[in-house]
């Protein structure tokens, strides 16, 4: 399971910046999404997987079970997860914005900034 | 611990504050300051006190040091956290009349402070994922603050902004996954203390240099700091002046954070790569200025070129390199905000901040041509400024330590970085203006007057910057303090995992 994910994983990484290299605005949105969907099951994969054995307490002896999941990777990624929902929701905004203002979806047309005045 | 807790609660409070008064500009605006200046107030205590303890450490919610996230504050924290309060009230101060009434409705003071609470957390946190939030509470803030004019440049410039620091965050997600997935701990003085222990710690080196990218893209270092120029000369002047003082040096700090504490046994593996690092992004950053026309612009190569000296230091190691770059980042942040608010009051006074448009200054406005000339020249490194201090330190670091090609190289973008501000003297200041009539004796800048508000923050971090150059000893004790504290990772570590009864 952990090869199947970590392949996985490549695979986004590398549809990621393969996206985030594009010249049009909207794949690099999509680039920006997978590559933090990437680092979120790297982050959850990190620790191991470890099927059907949650971290509950058994209610008699008030400890966990034996060879229970690490709910720390489970925390993290809930954690990072919301914060990509955030940026994501700003990103797609401000390039809205920005294709309005620059009337173009080609980054190549974003240069006006770099150039030497 | 409270004095700890409130680097964070004050700016949080304010922030909440003018959020809620965002249709009252005139509550925003004193709340905006009052905030600020009861952070200075408390940063200056915290600093105090962290003198004289050594270290202040909290456990959020109790629970103990590799479980719950800690909260820790050495000299190296307290004087950034001290440092953030000066530049936090300036710029507060300034924004009162450079930011136009429309962005403080659209809560320009709440997203200010906001940005001022994830620099201090990321600076008083033990915790590796808990700094990974702090960043991202800072960049949101800064993403927002960079585009909230709407203007097509802020907007351009805040998609470059955005796109490269949001991959540094993937790069520095990735990175601490790894790290969990290896030593299954994430705080940072455990970290060095499992890393200490253990036979394959090469295993992390990975990590070590996915943190060195991704902080490297904060603090823009050499192949990262495109974003840079491109961005932080769109926003308002308060904007940019905040940025150019705390952002770049946020990334700094985790970079001598990560490589004395966590990564401390990696030290020799990133160390070539550091070192090769610091004088790449000094050469660039002065090359990069060299070529252009406006002030901000210029100013924004020398960002970088000035983090290289500091990388410098942190890429020697030894006590006194790491103390230059303590005292490089400090005096760095003073005058580069200084110089970028000064940036403010040429723009306000000629309307515009291209050089070759500009001239006559010393002429017309000697006052302002003096107010540029102490931070500009302290920023080339002349004596007795405090440049010159920070330079000095490094280089002598550098000699003692042998590199000698890094030491030549920072000599003469030294040189560079002084004929790039003999550049912005000569063309702004010195030269004529060109006038459409040849008469020359009247001011082309009559009837643009400077606002207190604005100017006061420029003279009080002038007269800081000609203190720190006179009286440098008590800053370089400061300084050499926060080394010797940083150097030592074994007493952090035990103040960390064994607190005292």
């Amino acid at each position: 399971m952990e090869l199947l994910i970590s392949i996985l994983i490549g695979t986004l990484f590398a549809a990621g910046i393969y996206c985030l290299l594009r010249r049009s605005i909207m794949k690099v949105i999509i680039g920006i999404m997978l590559l933090s969907q990437a680092a979120n099951l790297l982050v959850f994969t990190s620790a191991g997987l470890t099927a059907s054995v949650p971290v509950f307490a058994n209610p008699g002896t008030g400890t966990a079970p034996a060879g229970h999941a690490d709910p720390m990777p489970q925390a993290l990624v809930l954690t990072a997860i919301v914060i990509g929902f955030g940026l994501v929701i700003f990103t797609i905004a401000l390039f809205l914005k920005a294709y309005r203002a620059v009337k173009s979806d080609d980054i190549n047309s974003f240069n006006r900034t770099d150039r030497i005045s | 611990m409270i004095l700890l807790l409130s680097a964070i609660i004050i700016p949080f409070v304010t922030a909440l504050v003018c959020l809620g008064n965002g249709n009252r500009p005139g509550i925003s605006r004193i709340a905006g300051v009052a905030g600020a200046a009861l952070l200075l107030v408390s940063s200056i205590l915290l600093l105090k006190e962290t003198l004289a303890s050594g270290f202040i450490v909290m456990q959020a919610g109790q629970w103990a040091a590799p479980f719950g996230i800690t909260l820790i504050v050495d000299v190296f924290s307290a004087s950034m956290v001290c440092i953030t309060g000066v530049i936090a009230l300036a710029c507060a101060i300034y924004s009162l009349r450079e930011i136009p009434e429309k962005l403080i409705r659209k809560h320009y003071f709440a997203l200010f402070h906001f940005l001022i609470m994830g620099v201090n957390g990321a600076f008083i946190t033990g915790d590796l994922f808990n700094l990974y939030v702090w960043f991202e509470i800072m960049l949101l803030s800064s993403f927002v603050l960079i585009t909230m004019g709407g203007e097509r440049d802020q907007l351009e410039g805040g998609v470059k902004y955005l796109v490269i620091n949001l991959f540094s965050s993937i790069l520095f997600l990735s990175g601490i996954g790894l790290i969990y997935g290896k030593l299954g701990t994430l705080n940072m003085a455990d970290i060095a203390f499992q890393l200490s222990r253990t036979e394959d710690a090469f295993l992390v080196n990975s990590s070590a240099m996915l943190l060195l990218a991704a902080f490297g893209v904060k603090a823009a270092i050499f192949p990262f700091f495109f974003w840079l120029p491109a961005s932080y000369h769109t926003p308002n002047v308060a904007i940019s002046a905040l940025f150019a003082g705390l952002l770049t040096k946020v990334g700094v700090y985790a970079l001598i954070r990560a490589y004395t504490l966590f990564f401390h046994t990696q030290f020799d593996v990133v160390q070539d790569v550091l070192l090769f690092l610091a004088g790449a992004t000094m050469v660039t950053g002065v090359l990069g200025a060299a070529v252009q026309y406006e002030i901000r612009k210029i100013l924004s190569f020398h960002i970088i070129s000035q983090i290289g000296y500091m990388v410098m230091g942190l890429a020697i190691g030894s006590s006194l390199a790491i103390a230059g770059a303590i005292f490089y980042t400090i005096h760095h942040i003073i005058v580069k905000t200084n110089l970028f608010l000064i940036a403010g009051l040429v723009i306000r006074k000629c309307g515009t901040a291209d050089l070759k448009k500009i001239g006559g200054l010393y002429k017309w406005a000697p006052g302002l041509s003096l107010l540029f000339f102490i931070p500009a020249f302290s920023l080339g490194g002349i004596p007795p400024l405090s440049g010159f201090w920070a330079k000095f330190t490094v280089i002598r670091a550098g000699l003692e330590g042998q590199h000698y090609l890094l030491v030549t190289v920072a000599l003469l973008v030294g040189v560079l970085t002084l004929f790039s501000m003999t550049k912005i003297w000569a063309e702004a200041f010195w030269k004529n203006k060109e006038q459409a009539d040849t008469d020359t004796d009247t001011d082309p800048y009559a009837g643009k007057t400077l606002p207190v508000s604005m100017t006061a923050p420029c003279i009080v971090l002038a007269a800081m910057t000609v203190a720190l150059g006179l009286f440098s000893n008590p800053l370089f004790v400061l300084a050499q303090t926060a080394s010797d504290q940083l150097l030592d990772p074994a007493t952090y570590i035990e103040t960390v995992l064994n607190p005292g009864p």
